[in-house]
């Protein structure tokens, strides 16, 4: 299996995909995301560490900065997603980051660096659709799916634009803010994604303020995926080396939820 | 030189010009566009139509001009530096007096014009960033005058070098948050506000300083300061009946350059020097000069030069100017340099600060140690120029706010 067919067979499993950010550098990061597998993650993001998370809050703002510190490089990015690929062959992986770094050597070297190293699909965070040709065209050229977000300010006569190019999954961001800081409330959320679903057939995924299993569960009924990021961030800041048995503890709680939900009729 | 290019949409009477950037993307060239979070991009799209509409609307202008006219102080004069030029011993040295703006710099020029627009959008809350604290100030004084509340981001480092000016912006009801991410200076102020831009989409209006970030900052920030050049224009043919034959003008992000040498762009025989922040030097990486220094990329909304690393990592700038020490610049500069229509150099802090003593004593004005890398061009050129020739430069800040810095660097306790 290779490419977005990955992010397709995770999506197309009987239940919603439990998505799992971790940043890459920040503790040890191959067995740190073994562990979200073994807790039951259907599909993996990776964080690119950037010097300027501008849509990041302080949890994985401090994940890109310790990262950083601990001198990652972007071939240290790729080696981890290649060796993760070796490791796990089926699990569906996913680069997250900002433009710079994925565009530093040029669009074309990064497509194929990422597609060498069997990563399926990019999220950039500052590349929206209107500068599509900085990074776009290489990822589709490779077979990497580019991974477009959606929010609670892209209106209607916006969304065709987002959806349009977008491939693998549909991101919907939660909340107009930063990572990890506050959560929607659910019925925003269930309105948002049934207003998304009925614009497109990507799958749909719900993140941004997502901690606890008891949220994940309950955005599971109406989404295909919930996606956690700096809940996890901070174990691994609070448990260094030690963070994977926490991280798979946590990865099974909610896995736990968001399999487990019964998706509301559509 | 590459020759003016036109436009799509140009007719076939409109001359060529190197005044037409952007194109409708907000492209300068390669350079430039809309980089940011698709949180933000419905708020871009809104700001670039209001300011289309603005900019058409003669009610707009005409109070702007008005708050240029009657609260700024302009036009600003324009001053012939008869001692420096008998100092240097070449070229005359003309200055457009922006320092003397009310606030004490070109800043304030971009805020009225943004502080007009956000009211015209019905935004209710006014966030900024700023570096030396000139930006800041400029802010909060537009936001004291319409009576808008305002939250200015500032790298903790600068909160301390600048504290006369956070005075200041306190005294203006400002409310200021120091940034302590990255080295606590200018780009991790910027990343700040840009994190409570995009959450707080609905009320806030964000005044960035520079001609730098997103479209349409860096073509609605150029406008708004190009009457420092459309004044200048004037006033140099007026006193000279000619045009000059050298702008210079400091540039950190760029605006005060962009601001002098838009309205002189397709004059083919004015040359241009911008001048950056070289630092301890160019060879080492404590400079701040992104041109002369630095490397294509993206960052804060645009694609431009920036200091980083061979990872696409931003790097930190250094200048004994805060006001200097960005590790970007606005996408037109990237693009003039580009083309060849504006030439680049870099200037050190040791130099700056000799300039800034030799306008002191020549001069009897105190500037601000960015526009001090400006004349430390001007000197260096003006020796190399004939008599009759006329070099006009931008003093685009007065120096109050750096007394204790330069005091620090030159050994003495105030």
């Amino acid at each position: 299996m290779n490419n977005a067919n990955r992010i397709a067979a995770a999506f197309a499993k009987p239940h919603p995909a439990l998505v799992c950010f971790v940043t890459a550098g920040d503790g040890d990061t191959a067995a740190n995301l073994d562990a979200l597998v073994e807790g039951g993650a259907d599909v993996i993001e990776l964080g690119m560490p950037f010097t300027d998370p501008m849509a990041d809050g302080p949890a994985i703002q401090a994940a890109n900065i310790r990262a950083l510190k601990a001198g990652t490089t972007t071939q240290d990015v790729l080696m981890i997603a290649n060796e993760f690929r070796e490791r796990h062959p089926d699990v569906p992986l996913v680069l997250m980051g900002y433009a710079n770094p994925m565009v530093r050597r040029g669009p074309e070297w990064f497509a194929q660096e990422a597609a060498g190293a069997g990563v399926d699909g990019v999220i950039c965070v500052d590349i929206p659709p209107e500068e599509d040709s900085a990074l776009g065209p290489a990822l589709r050229e490779r077979g990497i799916a580019p991974i477009r977000l959606a929010t609670p300010t892209t209106d209607d006569f916006r969304l065709p634009t987002v959806i349009e190019g977008s491939e693998g999954f549909l991101y919907y961001v939660s909340v107009a803010g930063i990572t990890g800081k506050q959560s929607a409330a659910q019925d925003s959320i269930d309105a948002a994604v049934k207003r998304l679903k009925a614009a497109t057939d990507l799958p749909v995924a719900v993140g941004f303020g997502v901690r606890t299993p008891e949220q994940a569960g309950a955005i599971a009924k109406v989404a295909d995926g919930v996606v956690v990021g700096s809940a996890l961030v901070d174990l691994v800041a609070e448990h260094g080396v030690d963070a994977p048995a926490h991280l798979r503890d946590l990865t099974a709680r909610l896995a736990k939820a968001v399999h487990s939900a019964e998706r509301a009729a559509a | 030189m590459r020759t003016p290019q036109t436009s799509p949409g140009d007719t076939a009477d409109t001359p060529n010009s190197f005044r037409q950037q952007p194109d409708d993307r907000g492209h300068f060239g390669d350079f430039g566009g809309r980089y940011v979070a698709e949180t933000l991009m419905p708020n871009i799209l809104a700001l670039e139509q209001a300011y289309d509409e603005a900019k058409k609307d003669p009610a707009f202008t005409d109070q702007f001009e008005d708050l240029l006219e009657h609260y700024v102080g302009r036009p600003s004069p324009l001053y012939f530096a008869e001692r420096l030029t008998e100092a240097l011993g070449g070229a005359q040295v003309w200055f457009k007096r922006d320092e003397l703006n009310h606030t004490g710099a070109h800043k304030i020029n971009n805020c009225i014009g943004q502080i007009l627009l956000a009211i015209r959008m019905g935004k209710t809350r006014i966030i900024a960033e700023t570096g030396a604290g000139q930006h800041g100030v400029a802010t909060a004084t537009v936001c004291a005058r319409f009576g808008l509340p305002c939250v200015v981001y500032m790298g903790a480092e600068d909160v301390r070098r600048q504290s006369p000016n956070v005075f200041r912006m306190k005294l203006l009801g400002a409310e200021i948050v120091p940034v302590t991410s990255g080295r606590g200076t200018l780009k991790d102020a910027m990343n700040e506000a840009l994190r409570d831009w995009v959450a707080n989409v609905d009320d806030t209006f964000y005044i960035i300083g520079t001609a730098a970030g997103p479209h349409p900052y860096p073509a609605m920030v150029r406008d708004f300061q190009s009457v420092i050049g459309t004044e200048a224009r004037a006033q140099i043919q007026q006193r000279t009946s000619r045009l000059p034959d050298l702008l210079v003008a400091c540039i950190g992000g760029g605006s005060n350059a962009l601001g002098l040498f838009h309205p002189f762009l397709d004059d083919a025989d004015v040359k241009m020097l911008g001048v950056e922040a070289a630092g301890l030097g160019l060879d080492g990486d404590q400079h701040a000069a992104s041109l002369t220094g630095g490397a294509p990329g993206i960052l804060h909304g645009n694609k431009t030069f920036l200091l980083q690393d061979e990872d696409g990592q931003i790097t930190e700038g250094h200048s004994i100017s805060a006001g200097l020490d960005y590790p970007g610049i606005g996408p037109e500069h990237a693009w003039l340099k580009d083309i060849g229509r504006v030439e680049y150099t870099a200037v050190t802090d040791d130099e700056a600060l000799e300039a800034f003593q030799l306008l002191c004593r020549t001069e009897g004005i105190i500037p601000a140690l960015e526009p001090s890398h400006a004349i430390a061009a001007v000197a260096k050129r003006a020796k190399e120029m004939d008599k009759d020739a006329i070099i006009l430069a931008n003093l685009c800040g007065r120096g109050d706010k750096d007394i204790f810095t330069v005091a620090e660097k030159l050994g003495v306790e105030i």
